[in-house]
């Protein structure tokens, strides 16, 4: 046998072989993910079990639901008669039968039309806020409000002057939102008041009176502000402003509305309810809390100590209590700090504490956010010969409010659960209020799952959402290399 | 060449107050300070005139009359003719206790949930997912609502408990059974588990409204004896391990030192559980835990079990993955990595946030006003409020007692961190 006797020599390579079997697809994956060990194994099959659980013990509940039925017997017996006796079912018959007290609480129905537009223009003077710099994002956004609003009109107003003048008005923003996305900031600012103004009715002079107000504010400010200082400028604008609010404006609007009445059916506040109630509170308190939690965050980091005395004390003060005895302190308290006779609105006084409560946790996220800056940020703000606003405005808050995206929006989430506590107070808030009256209707009395269900999805879309946002917001400014 | 030595000397001008950054920060808090006095002063004026207006003054002497209302859950001894100081005591206790069961079983599902998400098994952080996502966006008042709801609308009445004449006549069993091989009852109306008490009961020291109760005072000297002593066990091993570099085995140690006296006291004290009997028409005997209760401490540990399991999840995250693998390199088994390497890193990062949701649960036990939970808020701000009529009173002697608990808290949990944390040289 000699040693060079070759016997077999493969000339071309073997075309590769699949893994074995055990190695790919599914079975790969599944020995991977969720078979690795055997912790992992009984980690899987408990949670197979609890998925089982949950599925099975809801699966029959949701397949059986009724949608049409006028009583909780009623939607039994179509369940029995369907699915046999002793069947578990659904009663979605309730939100079908009430839903509308869920959404607008007590709000007049011919008048549904104003909380329904305002909620469309509220997405309208968001668009440029959220998407400061995606046009094409917050058209999108304005074009589809501008359809889902025309379809509710149409199912549930169905006047036909509402609806084309509405039309007009939002392809008119819609337009707007193409052409001049930065004009979108004009309807920005208008937004409240018009909000106001749809909302509780009334004459349109009143709110076009308050927003004069701020106009000579800006004015005085323009005025003054270059010879006198930032913070002078702003302390004369606000003083001619309270001038104008406290004592000029109502003359003012009543002679104008004697000349040029045009005003809305009024409605009241003890009307509002359900999600309208919570959109009103939550939206005025979230847009008003953040700039004062901004200005309380500056003041605990002032070198002044008395301003950061103050600040320190509201801050902790507000936090250490809870939210509940501020609304009592709303409710019940305010009555005594304000002049005898003197009676304003329960809403109103409602928004002022949640504000206050809010921006005393934005306080903390903005604090936490400044202090992530490096020390060299103020320095340099400092010896490019800036002054305290110039640099807050232009260095330092961009920064430091970046950092804390994540922080306040979970405080903005957090305050839009929190609108389900002013059912304490009396108002008639989606969760409790509203949930009450509707499961002490004879009709409906036992049910539980269904209301719960409907406004818990509710703000877990809502909320959820503004999750979403703040993810996608975090990536957007995301401007480091990692 | 000439130096500036001094600054230039410049006779004061009034602009100066307004344009030199050295004075305008004292004008500015000058006229802060006037504008606080101002409202102060307002609001003071404004508070005397309604109180005169209604015919009320400021006295917290209402304190010491009789409540005379009913609490359910009375963890000090309390009746209807004790006083309305009585009655805030009892309320404050609901909401400590609440508050204390609610952060430790939320801290467990915390850690466990956190842990879990991030674990290699699919399915499973899939599920802790969708856990957290539908806890953390919905409100904890539907929670707390919801469980009481199904509570008390679900489980049989005392009546279904019954074995009337007519059931034993016919042979049946009564509709409803009792749980835990007969030794707890759920109820519509509540929970009925065994009372525990002593034989040979120590009594109480003093009376009143500040009585002290002597068994209560023996449990916590023997338990801070046994921490002590087992403690001392632990330094011990460090010292051997140190010098020998063999661990000597502590658990039994330790094991019997947290058992043994306590068994012994308990025995000693004589130790026995009263088990809750049906009788005529309600159940007799035990302690009954009004659904109020189990409905605010699942609701309150699910979702702020939920939103601890994120900061868990965060605060492991932020350990560098080099830590791991660098422990793995070393040679520590998994179970030592997370003990030994990542979680004292993960600390530092999760002690703040977590300290501040054992806050917020605290002050959120309050929502108990949903349920009807008599904490805090229920009797002081609440029943005392309503029949006293001294809402100021009561309101701010409410936000005050809160706030103590929150600052004492964060007190607490300020010392701990300090001693966790990063020691820079």
């Amino acid at each position: 046998m000699s040693e060079t006797e070759v016997q077999f020599v493969r000339s071309q390579m073997l075309s590769a072989e699949l893994p074995p079997a055990s190695q790919r697809g599914v079975v790969k994956w599944m020995r991977e993910n969720l078979f690795s060990g055997w912790l992992n194994s009984i980690l899987t099959v408990l949670g197979l079990l609890a998925l089982y659980w949950l599925v099975s013990a809801s699966l029959p509940w949701l397949l059986n639901g009724v949608w049409n039925a006028n009583s909780l017997r009623e939607c039994r017996d179509i369940i029995i008669a369907s699915a046999g006796p002793d069947a578990p079912g659904a009663c979605w018959a309730l939100i079908r039968a009430r839903w509308h007290q869920f959404i607008f609480g007590f709000y007049p129905p011919p008048l549904w039309w104003r909380p329904i537009l305002t909620f469309a223009l509220l997405f309208v003077a968001l668009a440029p806020v959220l998407f400061a710099d995606n046009k094409r994002a917050a058209t999108i956004l304005v074009g589809s409000v501008t359809a889902i609003l025309f379809v509710c009109l149409l199912a549930l107003d169905g006047q036909w002057l509402h609806l084309v003048l509405i039309t007009a008005l939002m392809l008119g923003l819609l337009a707007l939102s193409w052409l001049q996305p930065g004009k979108l900031l004009i309807v920005t600012l208008l937004f409240p008041f018009a909000a106001l103004w749809l909302l509780w009715g009334g004459s349109v002079w009143g709110p076009v009176c308050a927003l004069l107000g701020f106009g000579i504010l800006a004015l005085v400010y323009r005025l003054v502000s270059p010879k006198l200082g930032v913070v002078v400028g702003t302390a004369v604008g606000v003083v001619v402003a309270c001038i104008w609010w406290l004592a000029l404006q109502g003359y003012v609007s009543g002679g104008l509305e004697s000349l040029i009445p045009i005003s809305l059916e009024k409605v009241d506040s003890d009307q509002f309810g359900g999600f309208l109630l919570a959109f009103v509170i939550g939206v005025a308190s979230i847009s008003v809390s953040l700039p004062i939690g901004i200005l309380l965050a500056l003041g605990r980091r002032s070198d002044m100590l008395l301003i950061k005395t103050l600040s320190v004390g509201f801050i902790e003060f507000v936090r250490g209590v809870p939210l509940i005895t501020m609304l009592f302190t709303a409710s019940l308290l305010l009555q005594y700090f304000l002049p005898p006779q003197s009676n304003f609105d329960l809403i109103l006084r409602v928004v002022i504490l949640v504000t206050l409560f809010s921006a005393a946790y934005n306080a903390e996220v903005v604090r936490g956010g400044l202090a992530a800056l490096p020390r060299g940020q103020y320095e340099a703000a400092d010896a490019l010969g800036l002054d305290y606003w110039q640099s807050q405005r232009l260095i330092i808050m961009p920064q430091a409010l970046k950092v804390s995206i994540p922080g306040i929006v979970s405080t903005f989430i957090g305050l839009f659960k929190d609108t389900t506590l002013v059912s304490f107070v009396g108002l008639a808030d989606p969760l409790r209020g509203i949930t009450t009256i509707v499961r002490a209707d004879i009709n409906w009395k036992g049910i539980y799952w269904e209301p719960y269900i409907f406004v818990g999805a509710i703000f877990f879309l809502a909320c959820f959402g503004m999750s979403r946002y703040s993810l996608y917001l975090e990536r957007k400014l995301k401007t480091d290399h990692r | 060449m000439t130096l500036a030595l001094d600054a230039p000397k410049q006779r004061f001008r009034l602009s100066m107050l307004i344009f030199d950054t050295r004075f305008r920060a004292i004008t500015i808090q000058v006229i802060v300070l006037i504008l606080v006095l101002m409202a102060v002063g307002w609001l003071a004026n404004n508070t005397i005139e309604n109180l005169a207006a209604k015919d009320k003054d400021i006295n917290f002497g209402f304190l010491w009359n009789r409540a005379g209302y009913d609490i359910g859950q009375t963890l000090i001894p309390y009746t209807n003719d004790s006083s309305h100081f009585r009655a805030a005591l009892v309320g404050l206790v609901n909401t400590l206790v609440l508050a204390f069961f609610g952060c430790i079983a939320a801290t467990i599902i915390g850690v466990f949930v956190g842990v879990l998400r991030l674990s290699n098994n699919w399915l499973v952080a899939r599920l802790m997912t969708i856990y957290v996502e539908a806890f953390r966006n919905i409100p904890l008042l539907l929670w707390i609502i919801l469980v009481y709801v199904i509570l008390s609308e679900t489980l049989p009445s005392t009546a279904d408990f019954r074995a009337s004449a007519a059931l034993i006549a016919e042979g049946k069993e009564p509709l409803a059974a009792m749980s835990f091989g007969g030794t707890a009852a759920l109820t519509n109306q509540g929970t009925n588990i065994p009372a525990p008490f002593f034989a040979r009961s120590l009594g109480s020291l003093g009376g009143g409204d500040f009585g002290l109760n002597l068994n209560f005072i023996a449990v916590v000297i023997v338990l801070a004896g046994s921490f002590f002593v087992s403690r001392k066990v632990l330094q011990r091993a460090r010292v051997v391990q140190e010098a020998t570099g063999v661990r000597p085995v502590t658990w039994w140690k330790s094991l019997l030192i947290w058992v043994g006296p306590f068994a012994v006291l308990m025995i000693a004290l004589g130790l026995s559980f009263d088990l809750p009997v049906f009788g005529k028409f309600n159940f007799a005997g035990g302690i009954s835990i009004a659904h109020a209760f189990t409905a605010m401490l699942i609701a309150l540990s699910l979702y702020y079990g939920a939103v601890i399991a994120e900061t868990v999840r965060s605060g492991i995250q932020a350990v560098s993955r080099g830590q791991s693998e660098a422990a793995f390199a070393l040679g520590l088994r998994p179970g030592r990595t997370m003990n030994l390497v990542i979680m004292p890193q993960a600390l530092r990062v999760i002690i703040p946030p977590l300290i501040s949701q054992f806050l917020s649960l605290t002050k959120d036990t309050s929502l108990g006003i949903a349920v009807s939970y008599l904490d805090l808020r229920g009797t002081l701000g609440g029943i005392t409020l309503n029949q006293t009529g001294r809402e100021l009173e009561c309101m701010m002697l409410m936000m005050l007692i809160y706030l103590i608990i929150s600052l004492i808290i964060s007190g607490l949990m300020n010392i701990y961190n300090a001693s966790v944390k990063l020691k820079e040289r």
